[in-house]
């Protein structure tokens, strides 16, 4: 036997087609089509159910009046004051939560005894209608920002602590066993290790945080507000502005998306050795 | 010149015992043990599971206080008042079955880890880590990711985590259990000339025969309920030794012997 039926020859070049990039394949390019022709579909059907019975715009108005109503609002400084009002609110109980959310969260993981004793009191904090203790927050921090920064994060808090909490739960044994025969300090258990092996933990709590907290500052806002997208929207019930209505609906919409695939950016800017971000 | 008699041994083992469980209910892991580890040996301690041989390894490494007995390394004791001694410790390298590299750490990372911890600048870890990878046999992949490399490629990386700080002692658990017979023939090769290369004192764990007779000079084989040395066997073979070793009447006969003797005691 010789060696040249062992390996191929080494001049051997892979088929023309191999390794060519494809741009996107038929599956991932399914919604780029999909999407837009539903959106029309829906749109049409609703341009002509109005037409055709004659509804009151009180009632439904036509998707050209909601579309000129948002234009109008893209146009208006005052409008976007209120939205700016919304991010800021959204962020800061955002902040809050992960802020709080990780620290508790790394500190339950780790240390059961503590979990056994406030578990209780997570769970009632859970448990409790958030949006009913509003009032509270008003009578105590007033009209301001600051009680709807705290609905906020009261309700960005949960998936974040509990996420974290399964994070550092999850951490490999042969990864700390790693780190023990290394003499590693606590410290460095927890920033070489505990934290970066949480991290696709804590960013899924993140992902859902993030839209629970748009939900707290809207809600926050209309009940106890003068400022934000919220408060715009019970003005526009009030001055029975139906296609406001509408308008000030897909801003906050939109502001969802923004916000939910800008953590989705994070996932992969941050851990792109994770499973979870690979390439479809 | 010293002779090897007299001077210490790398790891010294006394009347170590481990013990399990709970009052109730106690396991005794490890009966009291003797054991004595000469520097520059490389040790192979065989056995059926449930003989101890990584409950001992595990008490070596620091990674398992030790019930009773004392347990010294380089001549210091490993423990006091239930206190892993951090500065011994560092005579330690440990490798584990899984390879356990960090997956967010690329290769070089990874094989820094140990010096990152220790504190030492990022240009000495990266020269450290480069030399390493050559010394193992995975240059060009130190800018990959752990998930990228095959299995006997991770191991590799993880015996250079385990001599990036130079340690005198590299503890091994079952690190070739994981790996095709192919691919783990050609890891006991590489691991034998790295061993020829640094001259570590090695104590490795295994339940494979022929593994253990290829590669050690001294075989301890443990039996179970509760784990003690039943045997201890000499591999007086020369080296570097080739796989083609495995045919000859030497290794054979040892191969032999202890096979029959597992047969008995599991």
């Amino acid at each position: 036997m010789t060696d040249q039926t062992l390996a191929a020859p080494a001049t051997a070049t892979p088929p023309a087609a191999f390794g060519a990039r494809k741009g996107m394949s038929r599956e991932t390019a399914l919604p780029w089509i999909t999407t837009p022709l539903l959106l029309l579909v829906l749109l049409a059907t609703w341009h002509f159910y109005v037409r055709g019975t004659g509804i009151s715009s009180f009632i439904l108005p036509a998707p050209s009046a909601v579309w000129d109503s948002w234009m109008d609002m893209l146009s208006s400084s005052r409008a976007w004051g209120h939205t700016w009002t919304t991010v800021y609110v959204t962020l800061m109980g955002f902040a809050w939560a992960l802020v709080i959310g990780v620290g508790l969260g790394v500190l339950l993981g780790r240390t059961r005894w503590l979990e056994l004793t406030l578990n209780p009191f997570i769970v009632a904090t859970q448990v409790i209608p958030k949006v009913a203790l509003l009032p509270l927050f008003v009578v105590w921090f007033g009209f301001g920002s600051t009680s709807k920064v705290i609905v906020a994060a009261v309700l960005a808090f949960f998936p974040i602590l509990t996420n974290t909490v399964l994070g550092v739960k999850s951490v490999d044994a042969g990864h700390r066993d790693v780190m023990t025969s290394l003499n590693a300090s606590r410290w460095q258990i927890f920033r070489r290790l505990e934290l970066p092996s949480s991290l696709p933990y804590i960013l899924t709590g993140m992902e859902i945080g993030i839209v629970l907290a748009i939900i707290g500052a809207i809600v926050g806002e209309y009940l106890g507000g003068n400022a934000g997208l919220g408060f715009m929207l019970v003005s526009k019930m009030n001055g029975y502005e139906t296609d406001g209505l509408f308008a000030v609906i897909i801003q906050m919409t939109l502001l969802g998306f923004f916000f939910y695939f800008a953590t989705g950016a994070l996932r992969r800017f941050t851990i792109p050795w994770h499973q979870s971000v690979e390439i479809k | 010149m010293q002779t090897e008699h007299v001077s210490a041994p790398a790891i010294g083992l006394s009347k170590i015992e481990k013990w399990f469980g709970t009052r109730a209910q106690p396991v005794h892991a490890l009966a009291p043990t003797d054991l004595d580890v000469p520097a520059g040996e490389l040790l192979v301690l065989l056995g059926p599971s449930g003989c101890g041989k990584t409950t001992m390894l595990r008490m070596m490494g620091g990674l398992l206080e030790p019930t009773g007995g004392d347990l010294t390394i380089e001549n210091r004791p490993l423990w006091k008042d239930g206190a892993r001694q951090g500065e011994t410790l560092s005579e330690l390298g440990m490798v584990f079955q899984d390879a356990n590299l960090f997956p967010w750490l690329t290769i070089e990372d990874n094989i820094a880890l140990p010096l990152e911890l220790k504190g030492v600048g990022k240009a000495e870890r990266m020269a450290r880590a480069h030399e390493l990878t050559r010394l193992v046999g995975i240059s060009g992949f130190e800018k990959r990711w752990p998930k990228e490399l095959s299995g006997g490629m991770r191991q590799r990386a993880a015996i250079a985590r385990a001599l990036s700080y130079d340690p005198k002692i590299l503890l091994m658990d079952e690190p070739f259990g994981a790996l095709d017979a192919m691919t783990r023939d050609q890891m006991n090769l590489e691991l034998q000339r790295i061993w020829m290369e640094t001259r570590k004192t090695i104590v490795l764990v295994t339940h494979s025969i022929s593994e253990a007779t290829f590669l050690a000079d001294r075989i301890v084989l443990l039996s179970p309920r509760p784990g003690r040395i039943d045997t201890i066997v000499n591999v007086p073979m020369a080296r570097p030794r080739s796989l083609d070793v495995q045919t000859t009447p030497e290794f054979q006969d040892i191969a032999r012997t202890l096979r029959h003797r597992l047969n008995e005691i599991s």
